[in-house]
C-alpha cells in the first residue's frame, strides 16, 4: 500500500488552490456554462483533500483501499475536475472539453466517465447518502479507508440530507467526514432568504455529530480540521467551513447571480488577472 | 393425450377448472420467497448484504438479520437514504439487496434509483414487495400499480416480476449473479404455488407454461395464475391458448413473443399494473413494429383502485381470469 500523497506545505497548497481556481475559470469560460460561484468557494477544501489529506493513488483510481471523495453539491464539479487534472488523474487538455459532446467531463460528475470520480452526483442530497453507504461498507468489510463528502448549504434543504444525518451516528461512522461549504448563497438568492438552514452546528450536534467550525479559505485551518476529523473516534464529523461564494474573483464574490453563469470575454480577462496575481 | 402444460404442479393442473381455484391451491406471498432465498444466496456469496426500511418484519428479512447481523442494515423509514447508500455500498463491491415496499422504493426514492443507481449502473438489487394491487386491503397509497412502468422507463434497467414461490426464489438467485441494477417485484398477498422445481428460470427468457395455437396469453407476476385459469376456461370452449409467463419485463424476450405471435395470430396481455407503459405496452410496441396482430391489454385502467380483499380488488378492476377470458374471446373475433 502506497501513501502516494505528497505532503505539501500550507504555502504550496495555497498556490495549488490558486491554480485550481484558474482552471475552474478557464473551464467554465470555455464551456460558456457551469457554476463558478460554488466551485470557487470549495476550491481550498478540495485542494487540501486531494493534495494533502486523502490516501489516494492517481495512477490507480480504482484502488480498493483508497479514500473516497464525493462532491455532493455536484454542480460545482469544475472544482473536482480541476483538482483531479492537477493531481494527475487525466490530461489537463480535457479541461477544455467540459460540458461538450464526447467529453470525459460531464456537466455533473459521472463516475463511469471521469477517472478519479468516486460517485456520480448532480441530484442534490444524494452524494452524502452514497458517502454514508461507502463508509458503512468500509466498516462492514473491516477496511480503513475514509470517505470525505463536500455538501452545499443550500443542499441541506433536501430532506435526504437529514436522513443521512440521522443514520451516520447510528452506525458510529467516524470514517465519514462531511465538509459543509457554507457559502450562504443558492441558485435563487441567499440561503437565509430562500430557506434558512441555521443554526447549523446545533442541528448537527443534536443529530449526534461531532462538529468543527472553520474559515473555509484558511488553508491551515482546513488541514487542521480535516486531520482532527480523521482522529476523532466514535462519531461522524461535520466540518462547517464558512466560505465566500465566488472566492478569488472580486466581482463574483457574494453575488448570487454568479451561482450558475459563465463569464464573457471581458469578465474572463478581469477574473484571470485577479487569479494570476495569487499565483505570482 | 399429452398435457399442454409445462412446469406446473399436478395439483395446479387438476384445479385449473375448479371454480374456486385460488382457494384450492395453497399460496405463498413472494415476499416470503425472497426472505427464504436470500438466506441461501447469502451463504453462497459473502458480498450480499440486506438493507431494510422498517419493514423487515413484513418482508421477513428479520430472518436474515438474525442470521447475519453484520450484513443487515435497517435504515428506518428513509427510502431515499437507503437507495443512495446502497449505491455507495455497491461501489465498494458489496451487493446490496435494498428491500421494502414497491410504492416507496420505486416512487419516493425514484430520483435516487435513477441517478445514483441506474445512471452509474451500480450493482444494487431493489426488492419491492407489495407490488401492483397485491396489498389489496391497504388501499391506494400502498398499491404500487405503476412501479413496473416506471422502472421499465429507466435506461439500462432490468425488471423482473415472478409469478410464484419457486420462480421468485430462482429469481433471487439469478439476480444475485447478475451484474447490474435489478428491480424485483414481489407480492404482498399469497399467490398460488404454480411451478415445480424444474421451472427454467433465466433472466430475460419468457417461459411457455401452456401450449396452444389459437391465441397467446402473456402475463406476469400474479396474473400468470389468472391467465392459466382463463386458458383452462377457453379450453372448455375448444380454444387452445398458449400461456407465457413473461417474468422478465425488461429485457423483453422478443424471440419467444414474436414466435407466439406468428404461431397463434392473436394475443392478450395481462398485468396487475396500470395499462400505461407496462407489459401490455411492451408487447404492443414489439408487435406493432414487427408483426401486428389482433391484441388486447388487460391491466388497471387509467384509475386508482381501492381497499378490498386482494382477489376481489383484482376482479373489480378487471384483472382476474374471467376478464382475461372475455378479452381472449373478443380478440379471437378479430382474428382473421
Amino acid at each position: 500500500m502506497i501513501e502516494s500523497n505528497p505532503s505539501r506545505s500550507i504555502l504550496e497548497l495555497q498556490r495549488t488552490a490558486a491554480q485550481v481556481r484558474k482552471d475552474i475559470l478557464l473551464m467554465i469560460y470555455e464551456a460558456q456554462a457551469g457554476h463558478p460561484g460554488g466551485s470557487f468557494s470549495a476550491a481550498d477544501i478540495v485542494t487540501a483533500l486531494y493534495f494533502r489529506v486523502m490516501r489516494i493513488d492517481p495512477q490507480n483510481p480504482g484502488w480498493a483501499d483508497r479514500d473516497r471523495f464525493i462532491l455532493s453539491k455536484g454542480h460545482a464539479c469544475p472544482v473536482w475536475y480541476a483538482a483531479l487534472a492537477n493531481r494527475g488523474y487525466f490530461e489537463r487538455s480535457h479541461l477544455y472539453t467540459l460540458r461538450k459532446l464526447n467529453s470525459l467531463l460531464q456537466g455533473h460528475a459521472d463516475m463511469k466517465k471521469t477517472p478519479g470520480v468516486d460517485m456520480t452526483v448532480g441530484s442534490l442530497g444524494q452524494g452524502i447518502c452514497a458517502g454514508l453507504g461507502m463508509a458503512l461498507a468500509a466498516k462492514q468489510q473491516g477496511k480503513d479507508f475514509r470517505v470525505w463528502v463536500v455538501l452545499g448549504d443550500g443542499e441541506m434543504q433536501e430532506g435526504s440530507v437529514w436522513e443521512a444525518a440521522m443514520a451516520a451516528p447510528k452506525w458510529k461512522l467516524d470514517n465519514l467526514t462531511v465538509i459543509l461549504d457554507k457559502n450562504r448563497i443558492q441558485n435563487d438568492d441567499f440561503v437565509e432568504a430562500t430557506m434558512p438552514v441555521d443554526p447549523v452546528p446545533e442541528k448537527w450536534q443534536a443529530f449526534n455529530w461531532h462538529t468543527i467550525e472553520i474559515d473555509g479559505h484558511d488553508m491551515a485551518q482546513i488541514v487542521a480540521a480535516l486531520e482532527a476529523a480523521r482522529a476523532f473516534k466514535g462519531k461522524p464529523t461535520l466540518i462547517i467551513a464558512n466560505t465566500i461564494k465566488g472566492k478569488g474573483v472580486s466581482f463574483m464574490e457574494n453575488v448570487p447571480a454568479w451561482h450558475g453563469k459563465a463569464p464573457d470575454a471581458q469578465q474572463y480577462q478581469l477574473a484571470l488577472a485577479e487569479l494570476d496575481k495569487e499565483l505570482a | 393425450m399429452n398435457s399442454p402444460y409445462h412446469y406446473l404442479r399436478h395439483e395446479v393442473v387438476a384445479a385449473l377448472n375448479h371454480p374456486d381455484f385460488f382457494q384450492t391451491i395453497p399460496g405463498i406471498a413472494t415476499r416470503y420467497s425472497y426472505a427464504d432465498a436470500i438466506l441461501e444466496v447469502a451463504e453462497i456469496n459473502p458480498r450480499v448484504v440486506v438493507l431494510d426500511v422498517d419493514v423487515a418484519k413484513s418482508l421477513r428479512t428479520t430472518d436474515f438479520a438474525k442470521k447475519y447481523p453484520q450484513r443487515s442494515f435497517n435504515f428506518g423509514i428513509a427510502e431515499q437514504n437507503m437507495m443512495a447508500a446502497a449505491a455507495g455500498m455497491a461501489t465498494t463491491g458489496l451487493i446490496p439487496f435494498a428491500s421494502g415496499y414497491a410504492m416507496f422504493l420505486s416512487l419516493r426514492a425514484l430520483d435516487q434509483v435513477r441517478n445514483s443507481i441506474h445512471y452509474p449502473h451500480l450493482n444494487v438489487k431493489i426488492i419491492a414487495s407489495h407490488s401492483g394491487l397485491t396489498p389489496g386491503p391497504d388501499g391506494v397509497t400502498h398499491q404500487a400499480q405503476e412501479d413496473l412502468s416506471i422502472m421499465r422507463a429507466i435506461a439500462g434497467s432490468c425488471v423482473i416480476a415472478p409469478a410464484d414461490h419457486i420462480s421468485a426464489k430462482m429469481a433471487v438467485h439469478a439476480i444475485a449473479r447478475y451484474d447490474g441494477p435489478v428491480y424485483l417485484s414481489l407480492t404482498r398477498d399469497p399467490v398460488p404455488s404454480l411451478y415445480t422445481d424444474d421451472f427454467p428460470f433465466e433472466i430475460g427468457k419468457a417461459v411457455t407454461v401452456r401450449d396452444g395455437t389459437d391465441i397467446t396469453l402473456v402475463a406476469n407476476r400474479d396474473l400468470v395464475a389468472h391467465a392459466l385459469v382463463a386458458a383452462a376456461g377457453l379450453a372448455q370452449q375448444g380454444i387452445e391458448a398458449r400461456v407465457i409467463d413473461c417474468h422478465t419485463l425488461k429485457p423483453l424476450d422478443e424471440e419467444t413473443l414474436l414466435r407466439a405471435a406468428h404461431e397463434t395470430g392473436a394475443i392478450v396481455t395481462a398485468e396487475d399494473n396500470i395499462i400505461l407503459g407496462g407489459l401490455g405496452s411492451a408487447v404492443a410496441e414489439l408487435l406493432v413494429e414487427n408483426y401486428p396482430i389482433p391484441m388486447k391489454r388487460i391491466g388497471v385502467q387509467d384509475t386508482f383502485a381501492e381497499s378490498g380483499p386482494y382477489q376481489a380488488v383484482l376482479d373489480k378492476y378487471g384483472l382476474s381470469a374471467p376478464h382475461i377470458l372475455q378479452a381472449a374471446l373478443g380478440v379471437l373475433r378479430r382474428k382473421r
